[in-house]
């Protein structure tokens, strides 16, 4: 029997302790918006909150989320409004989309714990998140508006003035991109995978 | 060579004239079940006896008599019903092509309503691919929105007892000075016109100032669900509990696969471990009559969780296929043996102005070189996956699919029924690219269903997918071309040699070779009848027949330019600099658009000169005059593109800069410029994503992916090996599209092809290295830079 709490119900079940979360969410909950992709913690398609922590559910058992706090992208926001989404939907982020409910996810955690984020934090973040349509682009700009909107609903505007442009500029016939220039960011293998490893 | 869609046209009208002796292809608009319904439709008797009115439109279209290709529908509340025949892959195509019927129909794009449809012999051939969607639908789709927005006039007109002439229509809305109407009141009132192809065709389509939709921002349709996770793709979708009352529960599975494609036999299996998974059930053999699934089991459980770690845990002992034994090293040696000495036995001309050889050898001065790309993976995110059952005597198959009727054989062939027998349900794709032009992953679920006799859900993971995949053909291309002693490019050959996806998915659509009586797959040599002029051209394309024993090529974004290209612009910058030419002012002297350069209207008006355009442009942006004067170990370097064929060209121009670091043999890219002309937009914010994307993929293709076959399969399988760009490997960008309203072409693929030979030019002009081999690996460069 597995216990936890799934977008704010309790849920049990009689489960396979080993089979990873992201089955039972897909599989047994019928909560398909979480997504498999490569099956390694790799690419961040099956991201959801554990605990309050961005977790890869396609390695990580059922076990070792008893009695955790789940919080999949069906269950970000009461209707579909968190500001990620709205972003999303402003900036005109998804193409094939499959990758987007972690991209969202994995973005929300991130504005949680660095409301203010600059360029170069918001690419740190993301980095491990695949989009194979090669949305980056958007998904940038999208995650900087969302943490725009945030920081308008929490802090004094002035604070915000430093903040670097304008990624809604881009009109329909031009488009510019220019994350910050010297961006690095040290993706390992090893870093990734300790997210879904308990 | 004949477009695609225009080979399908020339065999239907086949078709339709043998049958009824009329050919003709009319527009009926009736009432069906309250709403109206605007349908063409290729109908003999029934469309003669419509548009002569021995029966109604509405009976006609009721009877189901006519069969319509495509259709959309306008309801009594004024929503408009569209059916997408199209695969939504990203490029969000319902959102273009509604936008093509809403500007002559004069409606409001908010009152439109999106259905993918299950596949139907009626809808024609179906399939997503090429960048066509858009350009291929113009013309149709545009006339049906006018023949609507005629037809809804005059019945608005006569409701309101007004002059056709005194009216507009304008958000869905006949409108006669104060008076107007709604299209869902003149629907509720009854609908009823018929068009014949003359009378269609003598419809004019509105000039571009008087458009209010094409080229307008807006929002893609199918992106709110993909925001929320309700988007339901083919592995997210599950058969509702009313079927599964009648057909049975769905029984879960993953394939296992054999050591290569062809020719492996199951020997020994032992499911001991396996079966101490809780849901294992049991491991069956596949038996394919087609020979898709050459040495195929399933293993079958009661989810697909079980169904993975069972299949871990299963020992399996195949005798290998020849097939196993193909390297990359082995196609590739083919490759050049082809190239080296290009024939009749292996290909055919694609170009062929006459014999270049003694031009070339007899020039003042020639340049040769010889260039090569290594297998690269589709790897769409949602791996490949198909749930299918039968119900009485239907076979059903649900998955993201972009050749829906080159599925339905595949399909019916190996479960030995007609294909009639077969319908495929379309949900979204997560990531087409190509992968899903073929419908081979659809045969394994059937042929478990069939054997089980229940519904089955198959999923492949990840590794199962790279493994499976149809990957892009390495390719191995040898180009020379002589110079005369003023610089000018006299003659120019080029050979092309790598597997012909068109040869292993779908032969009868091979095209015929420039010289008649041979075939060759246009697909894996265009990019290479260029609209440069560079004097006696010909060009070899040739089958590396090698490359098919090892495994079935396929169709990857923008197929043969992604190699093609490479070889062409970085052969022009080569003969820039035996010319000692600057190598944009150079490609501006062989776009004289003429002769067959000239263009032709309407796809490709303008011809060389918009290429010229596109060029000027790129220079002008990203400080291209400053070239000559960078830091050091930096450079710029340019490629163009016209797509993926000279019958829709897309103009596309990019400029690279770079810097180079010696000691590691990296490249950063500082800034990629594209300006394209992809004529009208009809979706611009859709068609800035596809640009984004597709040069991205071209960035991602250049440095970062690519893989050999070896030991049956691809030796990179997952995001170990294989490494696609991720964000932080994001160059910067800016990105322009030309103001245009000549006709919409195709934007999904042109991007990603120019990136390549743009960098490796850039590399060239930074440290005087030039890589051929792709893709570009930090260790490639580093060695080349130690040799000079």
């Amino acid at each position: 029997m597995a216990n936890f709490t799934l977008n704010g119900k309790s849920v049990s079940l009689e489960v396979d302790p080993q089979t990873p979360l992201l089955w039972v969410l897909r599989e047994h909950l019928g909560l398909t918006g979480t997504k498999f992709g490569c099956g390694i913690a790799q690419c961040g398609a099956c991201t959801v909150h554990l605990n309050g922590t961005a977790a890869r559910t396609c390695v990580l058992p059922v076990l070792a989320a008893e009695g955790g706090d789940i919080v999949t992208i069906e269950g970000l926001a009461e209707n579909d409004d968190h500001p990620l989404q709205q972003a999303w939907v402003e900036e005109q982020v998804p193409q094939c989309g499959y990758c987007q409910s972690g991209q969202i996810m994995q973005a929300a955690n991130f504005l949680k714990h660095t409301p203010n984020p600059t360029d170069e934090q918001i690419t740190a973040a993301m980095a491990g998140n695949l989009c194979r349509c090669m949305a980056y682009v958007r998904i940038h700009r999208a995650v900087k508006r969302a943490a725009d909107m945030v920081g308008q609903q929490a802090e004094a505007t002035a604070q915000m003035s430093g903040q670097q442009t304008e990624a809604s500029a881009a009109t329909a016939g031009v488009g510019s991109f220019d994350p910050g220039a010297g961006v690095s960011v040290a993706r390992t293998a090893t870093e990734e995978s300790s997210h879904g490893k308990v | 060579m004949a477009r695609f869609e225009d080979h399908l046209a020339a065999q239907q009208r086949a078709n339709t004239d043998e049958k009824s002796g009329i050919s003709r292809r009319g527009f009926l608009i009736g009432s069906v079940a309250g709403s109206a319904m605007l349908a063409f439709g290729v109908s003999g008797a029934s469309l003669a006896a419509a548009t002569s009115n021995k029966a109604s439109a509405s009976e006609t279209l009721s009877d189901g008599a006519f069969e319509p290709t495509m259709w959309y529908a306008i309801g009594t509340d004024g929503t408009i019903t569209i059916h997408i025949t199209k695969a939504e892959m990203g490029q969000h195509v319902a959102t273009s092509l509604a936008r093509l019927v809403i500007e002559e129909l004069e409606a409001d794009l908010a009152s439109v309503e999106i259905v993918y449809v299950d596949s139907d012999p009626k809808w024609g051939y179906m399939i997503t691919g090429g960048s066509w969607s858009v350009n291929h639908s113009y013309q149709p789709l545009s006339q049906a929105g006018a023949a609507g927005r005629i037809a809804l006039i005059e019945a608005g007109a006569r409701q309101m007892g007004v002059s056709v002439e005194s009216c507009k229509a304008r958000q869905g809305r006949v409108i006669s000075g104060e008076q107007s109407l709604g299209y869902g009141e003149i629907v509720a009132a009854g609908l009823e016109r018929s068009f014949t192809e003359d009378e269609l065709a003598a419809i004019e389509l509105k000039p571009a100032s008087e458009r209010r939709v094409l080229g307008t921002k807006g929002n893609a349709l199918d992106v709110p669900p993909k925001t929320n996770g309700q988007a339901v793709y083919g592995i997210d979708y599950t058969l509702p509990a009313e079927v599964e009352a009648r057909v049975g529960k769905t029984l879960h599975a993953r394939p296992v696969l054999p050591p290569s494609r062809f020719g492996c036999k199951v020997t020994a299996v032992d499911d001991s471990e396996a079966s101490k998974v809780i849901g294992y059930r049991q491991t069956i053999e596949l038996k394919d009559p087609s020979g898709m699934c050459q040495g195929w089991l399933a293993v079958i459980a009661d989810n697909f969780s079980a169904a993975m770690r069972a299949t871990d845990l299963l020992k399996v002992e195949w005798s290998k296929g020849d097939s196993y034994h193909i390297d990359e090293a082995a196609i590739q040696a083919e490759g050049q043996r082809l190239v080296s000495t290009p024939s009749r036995d292996n290909g055919s001309l694609m170009v062929d102005q006459g014999d270049p050889s003694a031009l070339i050898e007899g020039a003042a001065t020639t340049v040769e070189s010889t260039f090569t790309t290594s297998s690269v993976l589709h790897f769409t995110l949602e791996p490949a996956n198909a749930l299918a059952y039968e119900e009485e005597g239907q076979w059903h198959v649900h998955c993201g699919n972009q050749q829906q009727s080159l599925l339905i054989p595949l399909v019916a062939k190996a479960l030995e029924v007609e294909d009639g027998k077969i319908t495929h349900h379309q949900l979204y794709l997560g990531g087409g690219f190509g992968r899903r032009l073929h419908g081979d992953y659809a045969v394994p679920a059937a042929l478990a269903a069939k054997a089980l006799g229940r519904p089955v859900k198959m999923i492949f993971t990840r590794p199962d997918d790279s493994r499976f995949d149809c990957v892009r053909s390495p390719s191995v291309q040898r180009v020379r071309s002589g110079l005369d002693a003023d610089g000018r490019v006299v003659a120019s050959e080029h050979a092309a040699a790598a597997g012909w996806p068109t040869a292993a998915l779908m032969p009868s659509f091979l095209a015929e070779a420039v010289e008649g009586g041979g075939k060759l797959d246009s697909f894996s040599i265009s990019g290479a009848d260029h609209w440069y002029n560079v004097g006696t051209q010909r060009v070899w394309a040739q089958q590396n027949k090698t490359a098919h024993e090892a495994f079935v090529p396929g169709y990857l974004r923008s197929v043969a330019p992604g190699w093609t290209l490479w070889a062409v612009e970085q052969h022009i910058d080569e003969l820039a600099l035996a010319a000692k030419q600057d190598p944009a002012e150079f490609r501006l002297s062989l776009l004289d658009a003429e002769g067959r350069n000239a263009g032709k209207s309407p796809v490709s008006t303008g011809g060389a000169e918009r290429l010229r355009t596109v060029l000027k442009r790129v220079m002008e942006k990203s400080g291209w005059s400053e070239r000559d004067s960078l830091p050091e170990d930096t450079g710029m370097g340019v490629a163009l593109s016209f797509g993926q064929e000279r019958s829709m060209p897309t103009w596309v121009a990019c400029v690279a800069r770079v810097k180079v670091d010696r000691a590691t043999g990296e490249v950063k890219i500082e800034k990629l410029t594209s300006v394209v002309d992809a004529g009208t937009l009809a979706h611009p914010d859709g068609a800035m994503a596809q640009l984004e994307g597709s040069l991205l993929w071209g960035v991602s293709m250049a440095l970062h992916e690519g893989t050999e076959y070896r030991d049956g399969g691809p030796v990179a399988q997952n995001l170990g090996a294989y490494q696609p760009l991720r964000m932080h490997q994001v160059p910067k960008m800016d990105l322009e599209f030309i103001d245009s309203t000549e006709m919409p072409v195709g934007l999904g693929e042109p991007g990603t092809t120019v990136v390549a030979p743009a960098l490796a030019n850039a590399i060239q002009h930074a440290v005087g290295v030039r890589l051929r081999d792709l893709p570009m690996r930090p260790a490639k460069l580093k060695a080349a830079l130690t040799e000079i």
